[in-house]
């Protein structure tokens, strides 16, 4: 049975544009090789730090961006081909909820117009549907009709969370792309959205990639999940194997330096050495070589392939395999 | 929602209160000075000979020119002429120059390197020998003055209407809009214009004063309406030579110029002010 | 070294006056680090700007109370004098380094800047000292380090210089707001370790700003825990973390995700209150669980150490009365 979604061999390079007199500057290797699938109903994780090719790889997914190689397959149709035949379709089938809760809405526009706005672009509803399409996604979110007369700003960060979320369900996709969803908010409101984002997955069988940097939330929202560094996957499984055992040193190091909020924390700091490189000019073989505590010879030399593990775990390092 | 409702957020977007109350303003001023005519006590163009170079009096509150005619009136209609061409020439650059800015800003690429090289050239004239030059090529004339003076704007607008598209279309929400399926044509007029309206509409007021500060200097060099039409530039022209013998006839036409100018430049300013978020409250 | 009593701060907006910290009252201690934990609304970084008189002077704020450091009422000093606390006495730190460097000035210019402003030393003597300090941040190849512009280090770079800056005045207490909030995780270990490591060695006392609770668990002493201007909670570290008393604390320290064990994460209903909109009695009261009508009078901080401000704590279950 083929997953919901399957992304395969994704690549993407950014070309920065050249200088007047300078030579042809070198591609920024944003993401390379990434392949990870999500079944029906799955809450996935793609965890990484900034600079990791995550958000790109959000992007070419949703269609923000075009892959250089590499297919995103939702229900074995190939997206890229799908936007250009049936662009309804391509999106009905994958939305994404967007990270900064300040600027994801139109500050022009109410709520109302904002959420009626895809139904009307799909152009498949009538005025008077579409009216009530909006009050009742509202509600789905936890918000009261009367939001739909309202502007952004009338709202708070959680709130505006809420109506993104709903924006992005309005055409009922498949697969819904969380990219970082509570960065932007409070601790306090975190949970409130976190556990309505997982509501909703319930009630409509979403599968949701979910975006983060955050491993607290993966461990307690997500069903499996991916490691991302420097543009390359280097670890996927089962949220509570990677977590509970992580086995790349890169894991590792982000297991330890996520600080529990109890007096164990004082004992977790700083294990690592070392910022994550420039993708332009990634280091030979194994890119997390030059900060990794455990390294051998062959990993300067060669990107390690992947090493499957019992449960459908796989790791890239040339210690475990 | 009504449809004046519905046209009133489509075309002039939810804007700060203080900022409407500045058009408002601007547009009442504007009407009043269209309206002056009305008021006038006299036919501007009535010629009597034989009160020529009146001083001001209660017969004639400006005096009378070297023909007769009364120069309250020709202040009046000379002033709703340089209304009608500074505000017809600011809207001409503001749409125009507002829609390539929009397009350029958002679209980028090679439609953003040609429309700046097109703003490059605009802007490397200053905007009166710009429109000196078009007046002398196609010769004076209503449209012809807000067709020239519209073109020296449009770069201006086009310039802030460019900027403000730039920062707009890097938003999330024109992603969010780009992943529902929409086409760049709405976007641009759905998500990007009402978010420059605000600022470009302010522009707007400022450049009004200006446009019609040209076409008073035009008419004063002689290029602009030709006589006998009242102009306020025009009448001070007529008034230079017989400056010391009645000097009402060149500084009525300037003061009310000096008025109007002032009053639009200060409805503008409050305007920026209203939309200039620094000054926003805590 | 420094004691905050009944400090009030509020801002005059649009002919109203309103109260953004009210009653605030803290110690931090010689080699201490105190960490104050809030979310936004809290006021936890306008007090960081209220006690070091950085406050916008644009806008109309009045500061009641008394902040002493060392013997002195800062609130009280003219502005030469308190230019000469800061820096020297009280050190402050930002949360985006990229605001707070001057990016048209190499990074050691800046760090001799700050050295030479605050002891007399030639600008050789200086320019060692800057490497020196490059170094004790953890800088790699400070020597080469040493002639960089702002832009062309990265963000976890950034923040050492400016850790760097603010300890070459060797000031003997210092403001950190939210130094690592804008870092990758990873990073953000780095830097904490960095800033525990040294303010142990130069023995300085710390108040330590953040919402994060595991960054503050892995620095503080001592927590004062804000909310809607106010401090609710003031306790050791391990008595917050182990038995908090508030029900803000305990409603925080459940509804946050953790990262070793999975378990149902309760909800805060609600939102912070906004300055002009507070509740009477108790700020908390309308998003709090135990709410009652005695709540509605407004509560007080019944002493300055392991203390809550909230008039229910003998009665609410689980929690041990002070």
């Amino acid at each position: 049975m083929t997953a919901l979604l399957e992304v395969d061999r994704l690549r993407k390079y950014f070309q920065p544009p050249r200088r007047w007199l300078g030579p042809e500057p070198r591609p920024v290797r944003a993401v390379e090789e990434v392949s990870f699938a999500i079944e029906r109903g799955e809450s996935f994780a793609l965890v990484g730090e900034s600079g990791c090719g995550k958000s790109t790889v959000a992007r070419c997914v949703v269609g923000l961006l075009e892959p250089d190689a590499g297919s995103v397959r939702v229900s074995g149709r190939d997206l890229s081909l799908l936007r250009r035949v049936d662009r309804r379709a391509a999106c009905r089938s994958v939305q994404m909820v967007f990270q900064d809760p300040y600027s994801s809405l139109n500050p022009r526009m109410s709520i109302g117009d904002a959420l009626a706005e895809p139904l009307l672009i799909e152009g498949m509803l009538g005025r008077a549907s579409v009216r009530d399409k909006v009050r009742s996604l509202l509600g789905e979110v936890g918000l009261d009709g009367d939001a739909a007369a309202k502007f952004p700003h009338e709202f708070s960060g959680g709130q505006r969370q809420r109506i993104g979320i709903a924006r992005a369900l309005a055409l009922e996709p498949a697969v819904l792309i969380a990219d970082e969803p509570v960065s932007a908010l409070d601790v306090s409101i975190q949970s409130q959205i976190l556990l309505l984002l997982r509501s909703l997955q319930r009630s409509r069988n979403l599968s949701l990639l979910f975006i983060t940097h955050d491993l607290a939330v993966v461990r307690n929202f997500c069903d499996r999940m991916a490691v991302m560094y420097l543009g390359r996957l280097v670890e996927q499984g089962r949220v509570e194997e990677v977590l509970g055992a992580p086995l790349h040193p890169y894991t590792v190091a982000l297991r330890e330096a996520a600080l529990p909020p109890d007096m164990s924390a004082r004992a977790g700091l700083a294990r690592i050495e070392g910022e994550m490189p420039s993708a332009v000019d990634p280091p030979s073989g194994c890119h997390f070589h030059p900060r990794c505590a455990v390294r051998l010879d062959t990993c300067r030399a060669t990107y390690p392939a992947w090493t499957p593990l019992p449960g459908g775990r796989t790791v890239r390092c040339h210690r475990i395999g | 929602m009504s449809v004046a409702q519905r046209l009133r957020l489509r075309v002039f977007p939810r804007l700060p209160k203080a900022l409407l109350l500045g058009g408002l303003t601007f547009l009442l001023v504007c009407a009043l000075a269209a309206a002056l005519p009305a008021f006038s006590p006299f036919d501007p163009a009535e010629q009597d000979l034989m009160q020529r170079l009146e001083p001001p009096s209660a017969g004639h509150w400006f005096g009378t020119d070297n023909f007769g005619r009364d120069v309250f009136s020709r202040v009046l209609w000379g002033t709703r002429l340089s209304l009608l061409i500074g505000l017809g020439a600011t809207l001409a650059g503001l749409v125009a120059g507002g829609a390539l800015g929009i397009w350029a800003g958002f679209k980028g690429g090679w439609a953003d390197a040609a429309v700046m090289r097109l703003i490059d050239v605009l802007l490397s004239f200053p905007s009166f020998i710009l429109c000196l030059l078009i007046v002398a090529v196609v010769g004076p004339g209503v449209p012809i003055l807000i067709f020239a003076i519209g073109v020296s704007l449009v770069p201006k607008f086009a310039r802030v209407a460019r900027s403000s598209a730039m920062a707009i279309g890097g938003r999330e929400y024109i992603d969010a809009c780009r992943t529902m399926g929409a086409s760049d044509l709405r976007i641009m007029v759905r998500h990007v214009y009402p978010n420059v309206a605000g600022e470009l509409l302010v522009l707007a007021s400022l450049w009004t004063a200006n446009a019609i500060l040209i076409e008073a200097s035009l008419s004063f060099l002689g290029l602009g309406i030709r006589p006998p039409a009242p102009t306020l530039g025009g009448m001070m022209l007529e008034g230079l030579n017989v400056l010391h013998e009645a000097p009402w006839l060149t500084l009525m036409p300037g003061a009310a110029i000096f008025v109007f100018v002032l009053m639009l430049n200060v409805i503008g300013d409050r305007m920026r002010d209203a939309v200039d978020p620094r000054l926003r409250d805590v | 070294m420094l004691e905050i009593s009944n400090l009030d701060v509020s801002v005059r907006s649009k002919g109203r006056l309103l109260p953004i910290l009210q009653d605030v009252n803290l110690t931090v201690r010689r080699d201490e680090t105190l960490a104050i934990v809030g979310e936004s609304g809290s006021g936890k970084s306008m007090l960081a700007l209220a006690i070091t008189r950085l406050l916008a002077p644009v806008k109309s704020f009045e500061l009641r109370g008394k902040v002493v450091f060392e013997g002195h009422d800062l609130l009280t000093l003219g502005r030469r004098e308190m230019a000469a606390v800061r820096g020297a006495g009280i050190g402050i730190m930002f949360q985006e380094a990229l605001g707070a460097l001057n990016p048209v000035a190499r990074v050691g210019a800046q760090i001799v800047e700050a050295l030479r402003q605050h002891r007399a030393a030639s600008a050789s003597a200086a320019r060692a000292a800057a490497v020196e300090l490059l170094r004790d941040v953890g800088i790699p190849a400070p020597e080469a380090r040493i002639d960089d512009y702002p832009h062309q280090l990265s963000g976890g770079m950034r923040q050492r210089v400016m850790i760097a800056m603010v300890l070459a005045c060797e000031p003997r207490l210092v403001i950190a707001d939210e130094p690592t909030t804008s870092l990758d995780v990873t990073i953000q270990s780095q830097i904490l370790s960095v800033l525990r490591e040294l303010r142990a060695k130069r023995q300085m006392s710390m108040i330590f700003i953040s919402h994060n609770l595991g960054a503050v668990a892995a620095m503080a002493d001592r927590v004062a825990v804000m909310y809607a201007g106010q401090v609710v909670e003031n306790a050791p570290a391990a008595e917050i973390f182990e038995r908090p008393r508030h029900p803000y604390t305990r409603a925080l320290l459940a509804a946050i995700p953790r990262v070793d064990r999975v378990r149902d994460l309760s909800v805060i209903p609600g939102v912070v209150p906004r300055f002009d909109a507070l509740p009477r009695g108790c700020r908390f009261a309308p998003r709090c669980a135990y709410r009652a009508p005695a709540c509605e009078a407004p509560q007080v901080l019944a002493a300055l150490d392991a203390a809550a401000r909230c008039c229910r704590i003998g009665e609410i279950p689980g929690v041990a009365a002070p």
